[in-house]
């Protein structure tokens, strides 16, 4: 791999206009990566995902090389009906379109950050890999006090005509004093087995509100992962929900970090997996200062041989005190071969908070089946309305209505 | 004064930690294999048990001290710790209690441990262990009656040596992680229990732990078999003199439960935990694992655990016989700066297996509490059970409780609960408690007995009180 690595390297080098001095930065990023290699199982993070077993396994002998020259051809059948909205596409990893048609052109200021590199805290390897091989990196500024009309619709399309097997996109988002963004990431991929490493950077200013969508819904083979590093100031509002179901693997990774007092952060997610899928979130929750709050509901239902992981951790610094802190992760096993991991963990140092974590697992409640079979439904609908009932506890809790209709209707979950 | 409050005034201080000046036997300072063959030797074993040991000795080599654990402490030098010390007089063991180093003696009526006369009125049979060898056993001739074995684990080597051939190492194999296989290269002794089958063990069996030599480790070994349909209740209990280096304590506990038997293995851990700036203090890297190996079968963890510069374990349990049960219960305090890194591992094979983890956490002062632990329900482990409870309390912004559960559920016709909550002392509380006339430190003692009582209760009742008292010792200073 190191050789490939290396030349692809070279190649993705030649053809950008780089300075000396971003050469090196990347230059240092990849010799990290080849020091540290894909994550492994030895790796406390990453021990119930071995990406580097999964990669091998799954695709073998990756290339990084992803010529960027010649367009690609926006397929505008996948774009979402009903349902008004900005546009940002990515296809193959290149950004084809960025349309925000429905909003202010003044109030919205898109910068290209190509040369910067993103640290990020509690990250591994991974980052560096992005570093070293993203190209264009573009920031999308909300200026002071602008809420989108318009939520903006992030589409990731892969297809047949990829360049390489590895695509690794970075965009960052600065969301000034007053303002708001609603945000869906929507994943079509068409191609075959490929590894996207997606990095995402959100400033979150005072009073701001992030709603982050994640909908991986359609079936692909790829190995996905995504990660999300969100600082919030004073009073901000982050929302982040997660739909895992699509791809052969996947990893969403959130790292929030509350700043500001106030601040509160809340994630839920919904693993729906079937087949030999597997999927994991981590989540970081660091409650920094005081009166901070963070919420997170993660429900599973795991089919056939799927393996859902969800790692989820709370941070309470010694000087936030008031911190509330929840998380739940509740798993329903429909298949003797299905499994679910959890690692929920509290690290915490100051006294005045209140934190809590639970975690359950297990089969469909008989009794149930039994009570709704009893009033003549079949085994077959009684399982599927407890499902139902059970994933739809998640998705009530996004708090745009919009939004929540268009993702109940992506996954067929009836009220 | 009540009597309370002078109970609390002698308690305070750590009253154990005086040392006695005995003559010791010791092996030469350093980890060599001369050094195994010299205990070996000493304790007279059989060439098995020295190349059990031997084994474990070029297993250690190869291994690395693990670092992933929370409480961080400087490096240990294998090579400067006196890996054997014993009194001068138990050179030649002593026939019977009368004829003990009075020294000895006194040393244990200090720690409030009668080997005499008090033991027959409380009724619980007592293996105290010296440094590194068992000095006395009580209730000997009573407990043979009923075809019990309780003995120093030197004594069982020579005269069970087809139980202890058959059992040593069977859940704790020589090739384990760093400090079980450390224990198995060097263990000097410890107890030994065989229950036969179907006895009901008429008494607490009780071990008392004691280091008194300096620069000594203490690794002894505890090996605990309950044959069909036995049940055994066993207490542990250790203490340490002030010293102002660290000490080790590496202990290997082994319990087999076959068909239908039941184990209750008790811990009050009192190790001197360091003075009021975390000087000094014993590390208590200690491996503790159950095998319930027969159908039926229950083992039951309780611990109290107030003391160790660092304590750092995890009593586990193995469920491998259908139907078979595994319990942990656990308090743990820690006030100045000790650190705990602790919990346990439910490891589920069988059909119909249950088990049930409640851990309560306390932090105070500058110390750091961390519960850590697995729950692990294989693809064979059949309509399966787990509920964990583990609540942390917070005392003062210095102080840090973290909580780390590993849950692995591979099986759909089983069940995983797991709870935790991380608070402090609530305002209303106190004030309900300091309004009727309790003075705040009363308070907070009363309302951390509350929290601690559904483990309390599950002690044997000679311990259960001197763990309530020594809750409220723990958390002296740390209120206000």
């Amino acid at each position: 791999m190191k050789e490939q690595l290396q030349k692809d390297f070279n190649n993705s080098i030649k053809n950008l206009s780089l300075s000396q001095k971003d050469i090196e930065i990347k230059k240092f990023c990849l010799d990290n990566f080849l020091d540290k290699g894909f994550p492994s199982r030895k790796e406390e993070d990453w021990r119930f995902s071995d990406l580097n077993q999964i990669i091998k396994n799954n695709i073998g002998e990756l290339s990084f090389y992803n010529d960027q020259a010649s367009t690609n051809k926006v397929d505008t059948s996948v774009f979402v009906d009903g349902l008004e909205h900005n546009k940002i596409v990515f296809i193959n990893g290149r950004i084809e379109k960025i349309d925000f048609d429905y909003e202010k052109k003044d109030q919205i200021e898109i910068i290209d950050q190509s040369e910067t590199i993103n640290e990020f805290k509690n990250s591994n390897s991974l980052s560096d890999l992005n570093n070293a091989f993203t190209k264009k990196c573009f920031k999308i500024l909300v200026k002071k006090g602008y809420q989108l009309v318009k939520p903006l619709i992030i589409y990731h399309t892969t297809n047949s005509k990829i360049w390489s097997k590895n695509i690794n996109l970075r965009l960052n988002f600065e969301l000034d004093k007053d303002s708001s963004l609603r945000l869906i990431d929507l994943f079509n991929d068409t191609s075959e087995k490929n590894f996207l490493n997606i990095f995402y950077n959100f400033e979150l200013k005072e009073n701001a509100v992030l709603k982050n969508y994640k909908v991986d819904k359609l079936e692909n083979k790829n190995i996905k992962y995504s990660f999300n590093n969100i600082d919030q100031d004073k009073n901000s509002i982050s929302e982040t929900f997660i739909l895992s179901s699509g791809s052969n693997f996947s990893k969403n990774e959130i790292n929030c970090n509350l700043n500001g007092i106030y601040a509160s952060a809340f994630v839920n997610g919904v693993f729906s997996l079937n087949n030999d899928k597997h999927h994991e979130i981590r989540s970081i929750i660091n409650h920094l200062t005081e009166n901070t709050k963070s919420f997170q509901l993660i429900k599973s239902v795991l089919d056939e041989s799927s393996k859902a992981v969800y790692q989820g951790k709370i941070f309470v610094n010694s000087d936030a005190q008031k911190t509330d802190g929840y998380q739940l992760s509740k798993a329903i096993l429909l298949n003797k071969e299905s499994e679910f991991n959890a690692k929920p963990e509290l690290e915490i140092y100051a006294d005045d908070v209140k934190c809590s974590h639970g975690s359950a697992s297990g089969s469909l409640n008989e009794d149930s089946i039994f009570y709704l079979m009893s009033r003549g439904l079949s085994y077959q609908q009684s399982r599927e309305l407890l499902i139902n009932g059970f994933l739809l506890d998640v998705v009530e809790k996004i708090t745009d209505s919009e939004i929540k209709n268009l993702i109940k209707n992506m996954i067929g979950i009836k009220e | 004064m009540d009597n309370r409050q002078k109970e609390i005034n002698n308690l305070k201080d750590y009253k154990y930690g005086f040392s006695t000046d005995i003559e010791n036997i010791q092996a030469p300072k350093g980890l060599n294999e001369d050094v195994i063959k010299f205990i070996s030797n000493i304790k007279k074993e059989p060439t098995w048990m020295l190349e059990f040991r031997l084994k474990a000795f070029e297993r250690f080599k190869v291994l690395k001290e693990p670092d992933w654990q929370k409480p961080k402490f400087p490096k240990i030098d294998y090579q400067d710790l006196y890996y054997y010390s014993a009194p001068k007089s138990m050179k030649d063991k002593p026939k019977s209690l009368d004829e003990l180093d009075p020294k000895l003696l006194e040393t244990y009526k200090k720690l409030g441990i009668p080997l005499q006369e008090q033991a027959r009125l409380n009724g619980i049979a007592v293996d105290a262990v010296f440094d590194s060898v068992s000095v006395a056993t009580t209730f000997k001739d009573e407990l043979t009656k009923q075809g019990i074995i309780f003995c120093p684990i030197s004594e069982a080597i020579q005269n069970h040596p087809e139980l202890v051939k058959k059992y040593l190492g069977s859940v704790i194999p020589t090739s384990d992680h760093f400090f079980a296989t450390l224990n198995s290269a060097v263990f000097t002794d410890g107890s030994f229990v065989y229950i036969p089958k179907g006895v009901r063990c008429p008494m607490e069996l009780s071990t008392y732990f004691r280091i008194n030599a300096s620069n000594t480790g203490q690794f002894e070994r505890t090996l605990i078999i309950a044959d069909k349909g036995s049940y055994v209740s066993y207490l542990e209990g250790c203490t340490a003199p002030m010293r102002d280096e660290n000490q080790l304590h590496a202990a290997n506990v082994e319990l087999i439960a076959l068909d239908d038997a039941e184990i209750k293995y008790s811990t009050v851990q009192n190790w001197y935990p360091g003075d009021k700036d975390g000087k000094g203090g014993i590390y208590n890297f200690v491996t503790k694992r159950g095998l319930c190996k027969g159908k039926n079968s229950k083992i039951s963890w309780t611990q109290v655990e107030t003391g160790s510069a660092i304590t750092w374990k995890y009593p586990s349990c193995i469920l491998k016989g259908d139907n078979s049960v595994g319990e942990f219960y656990s308090i743990a305090i820690t006030n100045n700066h000790q650190k705990a890194d602790t919990g346990t591992k439910m490891i589920h094979l069988g059909k119909n297996t249950k088990s049930k983890i409640i851990s309560k956490g306390i932090s105070a002062g500058s110390s750091d509490m961390t519960y850590r632990g697995l729950v692990d329900i294989s693809s064979k482990a059949k309509n399966s059970t787990n509920y964990t409870q583990c609540d942390s309390l917070l005392m003062g912004n210095k102080c840090g409780a973290h909580t780390v559960p590993y849950i692995k559920n591979k099986n759909s016709e089983s069940n995983i609960a797991h709870e935790a909550t991380t608070s402090k002392i609530s305002e209303e509380q106190l004030h309900y408690c300091q309004q009727r006339g309790l003075n705040p430190e009363e308070a907070v003692g009363l309302i951390v007995n509350g929290f601690c009582k559904e483990v309390l209760q599950q002690l044997p009742m000679e311990f259960a009180v001197e763990a309530q008292k020594l809750v409220g010792i723990s958390l002296e200073g740390s209120v206000g």
